[in-house]
Order: structure tokens, then C-alpha cells, then sequence
């Protein structure tokens, strides 16, 4: 029952701390009583009595203490009494307490923030059932040229018929749907996927009411069904199980709704807000070309068949397709990606660049909390070898300033967790192109490594000041104090070496942000080749069942166009399938008949675009030789394309190009089309050069989702209401969408490297500051320290001019060694964002120069100010201080 | 520390660490006392020649009660003041048997040592 007592004991000890403190005051004041008593019995006076007793017993406090000594939780004490101290300590200085957590707090906040995104983004496994078996399949070119091509219908079909090492396989392609208006409702266009009928069942999610797509329906002759997402069905359809079994107008085409999908599923992003069979709405021979590369291909590995062997299975069945079709754009390769890695592939280096910039911030915080601590220690040197020659343990000094340090980054870390909220919710909401942003959110492991994080700045930041301040030459501390010449050289150098620490890391974070900053402004200043300024875009999408024909497609642009053009302000409309700036909407392969047949297995490529007769001018795109498209050329007698500049250098580089011929089939089969003009180059990507392309006619009415674009002499958005009045009285049900400028579209492409940039330059300042204010500090230390021997030298006539130079020089040299030290490091890092980086070398020499300037400005200017008040030292005052 | 007064023949010297353990123990097995008679009575057993130093009695007593050894409780003491009394626990009592075992093994030992010089 030993325990049991030592257990009530120790809860008495903890909880009763203060009562038991003032019962062993009142019992050794007992023991006192009772030696006074027997004093006065044995014949003292009451005050020659207590005198004895009180000899007899000693120093009352001091026995206390070590009686004290023996109850458990006495390190709790022992820590309680630090923590007071250390709080007291720091209060002392609130300004720089204050600092200090703020800085810690910049520098933790963003590292958790960072390491958020990153864990839940690009480490969180999907959440689907055994997630890791989960893989994106594409189609890849055994040369290497391209590793990421989406997936042709008929191959994947094959894939699925003769590959073995996948329990199953499932293709899904983005598509835009009209939702109808129903009972007042407007018209809305809604982002969707085609979906073979296995999908769900493969990622292992089930709808929350009803059920998905069946293999019947998942075929031509199926009926018309539609899965939702949990957002539509609420927002819309108000939540009601009463949903199942009735149906909706999907570009005006009735489909029973089979399923509603659970909350939690945003595959690929939230936005998609409905499913729709793919075999049920793609035509069968799409679904069995191997040359029209349309769909997304995602698999279940086999359990226990890694990616190498499932790669090296489906290699051969890819051969073998391109054994069979020797001609046409099919492949002969396959790349197999885990399906995580496929889906955050785009965001993955520039998050880690941005997270290894926290990380630099974070260092830099560290490095400048531990330099004022080390100077605050160097401060302190009396008081401490004072203590120490008094018996004061090393172990107990060590640990007081290691409390200090704990305390300040706990508070930078309390607060630092309050930021990263706050930057988290700015993140999810500043950057909706990143894939899994709803998954973005604080978990355990975070706080875990949060807790770490601090403890380690903790203790890094509080052991190095401890060490450096050199206890063991009590006799020397107390020497070098007591003259406050060339005192505390040893930290002096030990504080250089911190901030060209700073300096450097300060450096490597500014060559980055510069790069990035010029590739941007690179991307930006890139010439797209056609109007940017004061231009509109608005996509329509016209239903299917409304525009049948060719002719009611053609007759709605006619009239879109030409009343868009009465407008008042507007200097040009047109229309195209895809805008510049949008990047490859669509390519197809075509012959020349001029030309004597190719050998097999090789095709002619160029990017797809069909465009009004008006579109070169509105867009302002030059024509180079020939003719534009003519209003007159429509229906069957549209027969004429445009093709670019750099068709003509793929293509035609010796020959005239005007009046050959091309033939393709984008629109029917095989159709043979006249070039009649050649314009001018427009880029596709701000980050690729122009490639070949071909405008067919719109006028040939083939064509359903179009983008108006309509150029204003001044803002575009005044027009942007009176065009959704002409489209809605052109076509009442018709909904548009993304009315965006093209500054807009540009600015979305860009969008990444915007962020990239924005936030590394952010980073580079604020260290920039920190490592000023850490020159600075440093140097104003060198300063005070040497006032004695600045004060003799001036009194002895040194020239204050002199005086300036040798302190200026003391300062600069950390920045300086830094700078060298910051130099090679980003000569070393800088290809680690080579992939980031458009039309800018890693190693720009503008960039480093205007990097290397900045710097010294600043280094100067932090030490001009302690250098300049050093030179204005009065001699007499500064002996005097003394 | 417990000293042997050796009636002013140089500094009193000082007892084996644990010694005081045992005389507390022993002193406590016949009667809860408090600090003060516990030094007493030490000191009159002993025939004036262990003296308890205050210094080393209540650490001693504070270890003991947090080894569950001894029990503390608050009584009136024969002055009518509120005084700390301490009385030995069934584990302090097996702790007594074998320090006292112990003691004996010790001190025969060094007997025989002395003896045989």
C-alpha cells in the first residue's frame, strides 16, 4: 500500500503546494517556541531566549529551502520560478519581447501555412478507398518528345481489353452542360464530366441517395441519365430525395437523374457539378479511334503490381495498337503517373519553392532572434559571471535563457498559428486553380510539427546566445566588464557570423523572388500576337437540339455579330472557337494534296480554329498575303481557310502557300479546303512560341461552343451587359458565360507565376529588413561596447571622417561575406527552379546585379547610423561614461 | 546531519548518511511525536551524545513522509499549540526492521575492524 500513500502523497504535493509551504513554516516556527520555552526554563531572559533558540536553529529561510528541497513536483517549481523570471525578464524589454514574438510569428505562420497546403495538397492520399493503387494513365511518344498525352477512345478501349495488371479502368472527359431554366429559374451552364459507368465504383464511392450509371446505360441506345454533385442538388433541386427518377434538360435534352453524389466528393474540383455516361453520349466511333486523343484515363492497379510492371504490360499493348495503325497520330507509348502526383503535378514545384523561401524565413527570424539575444547575453556578462562566481550553476544560467528563448517562440508560435489561419483562408481564396484546395486544412501532424518547429527555434535560438556568453572565464568576464573597451569579442565575432548567415540566406531568397519576378514580366511582355487592351470575351454555347442545323448555327452568329457591332463604342466583333491566350483548345491532322503521300506513320498536325469572317479584324490579327475569310463564303460554299505564319514556315517554308489546298476532317470527312490568306502569328500559351495553325470557317456551321470577342475603344465592361440583353433576345434559354477581358484570360494563365513571384518577393523583403535591423543591432553593439576606445582616439585627434570609415567597414564586412556566401548558394539552387522560369537564364546577371546592389544599399544604409553616431561621439562625455 | 558531542574534544564528528534515517524510525516506532521531541528525545537516549542538527532533522522528516515511510498529522501538543506529529506507516515499520538489520550488520562489522586493530 507503499504506493498508494506515496500517490495521495504526491497529489497532496501538487495541489497543495501552499499549504504545506505555510505548514512548514508553522513548524519549524514550533520547534522555535519550543527551544525558547526550555531556554526560559532553564533561567534565560524571554529576549536572551529567543537569541539562543534562533542560533541554535540557524537560518530559518535557508532550512525551509531544504526541506523544501525534498518534496516531489520540485522541478515544477524550479520551472515555475524560471518561467517568472524569464516573463520578468522579458517584460523588462517589451519592445523587443514584442519584436521578437512578431518576427517568430511572421516566420512560423508562414512555414505552417505553407506546410498545410503542401501536406494536404501534395501529401494527403486522395479520398478514395486504397487511394495508392489509384493511377492516371496517358499516352507517351517512346522518344521521349511528350510523356502527358491525354488518351484516344478506341485505345482505351484496347487498354482495357488486353492489359493485366489493372483490376479496373475507367475515362472521363471535362464537358460543359446547359442546364434549362425550370419554373423561373434562369439557365445556367454547368461544369460536368463524362464518365464511364465503372468510375465510382472504382474510386469506392457510393451516391448518398441512388445509385450511378449502369454498362446499360453507359452505351449509345442507354437512356439518358445524370449523377449530381452534392452542391447542385442543394442549391438547386433544394435538397429533396424527391429528385430520383425525374428528369432534367441538359442542352435541352431530357435525362433522369439516377444519383446524387456525397459531400465530401469534389473530384477533380468542386466546380464539376454533374456526371453524365461517356459511352452513352460520345459517338461509337469516336470511342474507337486511336487518333483522336480526347479522354482521361484513370486505373486501379492490381493489388501487389507496382507502376514499372503495369508501365511495362501496357507498353506492349500500346505497340501493338501502333503496329496495327501505322498512320495518323497514334501513339507508341504509355507513362503510368500515381494519380495524385498527375492531378497537383502543375502547382508541385512552385509550392515547394515557395515552402523552402518559408523555410529561409523562418531561418532568418531564428538567426536574427538568436543575434539579439547574443547581444542581450553579451549585456548581461557582469551579471552573469557575478552569479556564477556566487555559485550559480552553469546548468541553471544556461537554462534561464534557453527559457527566455522558449517563451518567445511559444508566443511566436501561439500567434504564428493565428496567421497561418489567416493566410490559409487567403491562399484557398486567392488561388482557386489549385487542385484540392477544399482538402486544405490544419490537421495534427501540422501542429505537431508546428510544436516541433517551435521548439527546435526554441532552443537553437536560446543554447547559442547561453554557449557564446563563456561562463567558464568568470575571472576574464569580469576583467573585460569592468572596462568597456574591446569587450566581448568572442560574441562580437559569433553575432558576425549569425548575420552574414542572414545576409546570405537574405540573398538567396532576393535572386529567387528577381528571377522570378523577370519571368514573369517576361511572360507579361511577351507579344500575343493580336489586340489585348479593351477587348471582351464572352463564350456561348449553343444547345444541341435548339441549333440542329447548319443553318440556324450560322444565322445565329450572323446575327449576334451584327447587332454587337451597333453597340455604340465597339470597334470589332468576332467570333472563334478558342482565343489566344487560352492555350490548345484542339488540334487535328490534315494532307496536302499537292503534295505526293506521306510515309507511313507520319501525319501533318495543326492547331484547330474556326473564326468568322470579322474575327482577324476585331482581334486585330494582320494579314500577311491573300484574303480573309468573306461573309459571303458560308454553309456548303465555305471552302476557304486562313492558316498562320508559322504554317507557312512549317509547312510552306519555300512555296507560296496562297491557293494550295488542305484536307482534313474536322468537320465531316475528308473535306478538301482552299488557303486563300496567310495572317499573322497569335500565341496559344504566353510560355510557348507560336505553332501552326488553320482557321476553318464558322460560317460552315459545324460549330457549337464559340467565344465572342468584341473590341471597345474604351473599357470593355460597359458593353458587357448590353451584350447579355442581345443574346438573351436572341435566344431566351441561352445562358453566357465567363464574360472575361483578355487581360483577365491573360492574367489567369499567369496566374501561378504571378503568385510565385508575388509571395518570394514578399519573403525577400521581409528578410531584407530583418537582416538591416540585425546590421544594425550589431553593429550599434560594436558601437556602445567600443565607446571608451572611440572616445580616446578622437580626444588623441583621430579625423572623424576616419572614425565613420572604421566602423562602416566593421559592419559591412558581415554583409559582405554574406553576400559572397548568398551568391554561391543561388548559383547552387537556382536550377532547382529552371522549370519555373520562362525566358530568364538561373543565372541572369541583371537579376544578381540588382540583388547585389540592393543589398549594399541597404547594408549601408544600416550601418551608416551607428557608424555616423560613432564619428559624433564627444570625447569627454564618452571617457566620462567610464 | 546527526553529531557526536565528544564533550569538546575538537569538532563533532559526522555520522554515516542514513544513520539519521534510523534513528528517526526507531524513535517514532513507540509513539507519534512531533519534530522538536523527536531531536529530544534522540538526544536523551543517547545520553547527550547525539545531537540532532534542525539543519538535518526536517529535511530528514520531509523525505521520509514523501517516501511513505512516516505520516504526518496535526495534533495539540502538550502546550495546547497546534504541532506536526509524525507516526511511522506499516511500510515504515518494514523499513525500520531492515535498517535495523542492517545497522547491526554494519556496526559488527566495524566492531570487529576496531577490535582486532
Amino acid at each position: 500500500m507503499r504506493w498508494l500513500s506515496k500517490l495521495s502523497m504526491q497529489i497532496k504535493m501538487l495541489f497543495g503546494r501552499t499549504q504545506e509551504d505555510t505548514r512548514l513554516a508553522d513548524e519549524l516556527e514550533f520547534h522555535i517556541e519550543q527551544q525558547i520555552a526550555e531556554n526560559v526554563a532553564a533561567g534565560m531572559s524571554a529576549e536572551e531566549a529567543r537569541h539562543a533558540a534562533l542560533r541554535i536553529f540557524g537560518n530559518p529561510t535557508l532550512l525551509r529551502e531544504q526541506a523544501r528541497e525534498t518534496w516531489s513536483w520540485n522541478w515544477l517549481d524550479r520551472l515555475a520560478h524560471d518561467l517568472r523570471q524569464g516573463i520578468r525578464t522579458l517584460t523588462r524589454t517589451p519592445g523587443f519581447a514584442a519584436l521578437a514574438v512578431l518576427v517568430m510569428a511572421l516566420g512560423i505562420g508562414a512555414n505552417v501555412a505553407l506546410l498545410t497546403v503542401i501536406r494536404s495538397v501534395l501529401m494527403k492520399p486522395l479520398p478514395f478507398k486504397d487511394a495508392d493503387r489509384l493511377v492516371r494513365l496517358f499516352e507517351a511518344d517512346s522518344k521521349g518528345r511528350f510523356q502527358d498525352n491525354i488518351v484516344a477512345g478506341g485505345t482505351f478501349g484496347r487498354w482495357k481489353q488486353d492489359s493485366h495488371s489493372f483490376e479496373d479502368m475507367a475515362v472521363v472527359k471535362r464537358t460543359v452542360y446547359n442546364l434549362s431554366g425550370t419554373s423561373g429559374q434562369l439557365p445556367e451552364l454547368m461544369d460536368a464530366y463524362f464518365t464511364s459507368s465503372s468510375f465510382f465504383a472504382m474510386l469506392g464511392v457510393q451516391p448518398v441517395i441512388g445509385r450511378s450509371f449502369t454498362r446499360a446505360e453507359d452505351r449509345p441506345e442507354g437512356s439518358a441519365t445524370v449523377v449530381l454533385a452534392w452542391g447542385l442538388w442543394k442549391r438547386r433541386f433544394g435538397g429533396s430525395p424527391g429528385i430520383l427518377g425525374k428528369t432534367i434538360l441538359l442542352d435541352s435534352k431530357p435525362y433522369t437523374v439516377i444519383g446524387v453524389l456525397p459531400a465530401w466528393f469534389s473530384y477533380p474540383d468542386p466546380k464539376v457539378q454533374l456526371w453524365t455516361a461517356l459511352y452513352h453520349e460520345k459517338s461509337p466511333e469516336m470511342m474507337q479511334m486511336f487518333a483522336a486523343h480526347n479522354f482521361d484515363v484513370v486505373a486501379r492497379l492490381k493489388p501487389g503490381i507496382s507502376i514499372a510492371q503495369a508501365t511495362a504490360d501496357l507498353n506492349s499493348v500500346q505497340r501493338q495498337i501502333r503496329v496495327q495503325n501505322p498512320e495518323g497520330a497514334v501513339n507508341d507509348a504509355v507513362n503510368i503517373r500515381p494519380m495524385l502526383d498527375a492531378e497537383v503535378r502543375d502547382v508541385k514545384t512552385g509550392l515547394y519553392v515557395v515552402f523552402a523561401a518559408t523555410g529561409c524565413l523562418l531561418l532568418i527570424a531564428c538567426l536574427n532572434i538568436t543575434n539579439l539575444l547574443v547581444a542581450r547575453a553579451a549585456a548581461r556578462r557582469r551579471e552573469t559571471a557575478i552569479r556564477a562566481a556566487l555559485g550559480g550553476s552553469m546548468a541553471r544560467l544556461v537554462r534561464e535563457q534557453v527559457i527566455e528563448s522558449l517563451l518567445l517562440s511559444i508566443a511566436g508560435g501561439g500567434v504564428g498559428l493565428l496567421f497561418a489561419e489567416f493566410i490559409l483562408q487567403w491562399l484557398v481564396s486567392a488561388r482557386d486553380d489549385i487542385p484540392r484546395a477544399d482538402a486544405i486544412h490544419m490537421d495534427w501532424m501540422v501542429l505537431l510539427a508546428a510544436l516541433g518547429v517551435v521548439l527546435v527555434c526554441g532552443l537553437f535560438s536560446g543554447i547559442v546566445p547561453a554557449i557564446s556568453s563563456g561562463h567558464r572565464k568568470i575571472l576574464t568576464s569580469l576583467n573585460e566588464s569592468s572596462r568597456s573597451h574591446s569587450g566581448g569579442q568572442k560574441s562580437a565575432r559569433l553575432r558576425q557570423v549569425l548575420l552574414a548567415l542572414e545576409v546570405g540566406l537574405t540573398v538567396v531568397l532576393l535572386v529567387g523572388a528577381g528571377l522570378l519576378i523577370k519571368s514573369y514580366r517576361q511572360l507579361r511582355s511577351v507579344n500575343l500576337g493580336c489586340a489585348t487592351r479593351n477587348v471582351l470575351s464572352v463564350d456561348i454555347n449553343l444547345p444541341k437540339i435548339n441549333y440542329n442545323t447548319a443553318e440556324k448555327r450560322v444565322l445565329f452568329y450572323e446575327q449576334l455579330v451584327e447587332r454587337v457591332r451597333q453597340l455604340p463604342g465597339v470597334r470589332g466583333v468576332g467570333v472563334s472557337t478558342v482565343l489566344p491566350g487560352q492555350g490548345m483548345r484542339r488540334n487535328d491532322t490534315f494532307n496536302i494534296p499537292e503534295r505526293p503521300p506521306l510515309p507511313q506513320g507520319q501525319v501533318l498536325v495543326a492547331s484547330t480554329s474556326f473564326v468568322d469572317p470579322e474575327y482577324f479584324h476585331a482581334m486585330q490579327i494582320p494579314l500577311l498575303q491573300g484574303r480573309f475569310l468573306q461573309p459571303d463564303e458560308r454553309m456548303e460554299r465555305a471552302q476557304s481557310v486562313v492558316v498562320n505564319q508559322a504554317f507557312v514556315r512549317q509547312y510552306f517554308p519555300a512555296e507560296n502557300p496562297i491557293g494550295k489546298h488542305i484536307v482534313a476532317s474536322v468537320i465531316g470527312n475528308d473535306e478538301s479546303y482552299e488557303i486563300v490568306g496567310v495572317a499573322g502569328d497569335s500565341l496559344e500559351d504566353l510560355d510557348h512560341a507560336a505553332v501552326a495553325m488553320i482557321y476553318y470557317p464558322l460560317y460552315a456551321g459545324s460549330e457549337r461552343s464559340t467565344v465572342l470577342a468584341v473590341r471597345t475603344a474604351s473599357n470593355p465592361d460597359a458593353v458587357a451587359i448590353p451584350i447579355q440583353k442581345i443574346v438573351a433576345d436572341l435566344d431566351r434559354d441561352l445562358p453566357v458565360a465567363n464574360i472575361l477581358t483578355m487581360d483577365q484570360i491573360l492574367g489567369q494563365s499567369t496566374q501561378n507565376q504571378s503568385f510565385d513571384a508575388t509571395l518570394l518577393l514578399a519573403f525577400a523583403v521581409l528578410s531584407l529588413v530583418l537582416a538591416g535591423v540585425g546590421l544594425f543591432g550589431v553593429l550599434s553593439y560594436i558601437v556602445a561596447q567600443r565607446t571608451t576606445e572611440i572616445g580616446i582616439r578622437i580626444a588623441l585627434g583621430a579625423p572623424r571622417e576616419q572614425v565613420m570609415k572604421l566602423m562602416l567597414v566593421r559592419g559591412l564586412k558581415p554583409a559582405l561575406f554574406g553576400l559572397i556566401f548568398g551568391v554561391a548558394a543561388s548559383f547552387g539552387l537556382a536550377r532547382y527552379i529552371e522549370s519555373l522560369l520562362y525566358g530568364v537564364h538561373p543565372f541572369d546577371p541583371l537579376v544578381l546585379l540588382v540583388v547585389c546592389c540592393l543589398l549594399l544599399v541597404v547594408a549601408s544604409i544600416a550601418c551608416a547610423v551607428p557608424a555616423w553616431r560613432a564619428s559624433q561621439l564627444d570625447p569627454i562625455e564618452a571617457l566620462r561614461a567610464e | 546531519m546527526v553529531c557526536v558531542d565528544n564533550h569538546g574534544m575538537g569538532k563533532p564528528s559526522d555520522l554515516v548518511q542514513g544513520t539519521l534515517d534510523l534513528l528517526i524510525l526507531k524513535t517514532l516506532s513507540l509513539e507519534a511525536k512531533h519534530g522538536w521531541a523527536i531531536a529530544k528525545r534522540i538526544q536523551q537516549v543517547s545520553g547527550e551524545v547525539l545531537q540532532v542538527q534542525q539543519g538535518s532533522l526536517y529535511p530528514a522528516l520531509h523525505r521520509l513522509e514523501q517516501q511513505g515511510w512516516i505520516k504526518a498529522k496535526w495534533a495539540e501538543s502538550e502546550t495546547g499549540r497546534q504541532a506536526k506529529f509524525y507516526s511511522l506507516t506499516a511500510a515504515g515499520r518494514k523499513q525500520l526492521e531492515s535498517e535495523t538489520a542492517n545497522w547491526n550488520r554494519l556496526s559488527e562489522a566495524i566492531n570487529i575492524v576496531v577490535q582486532e586493530a
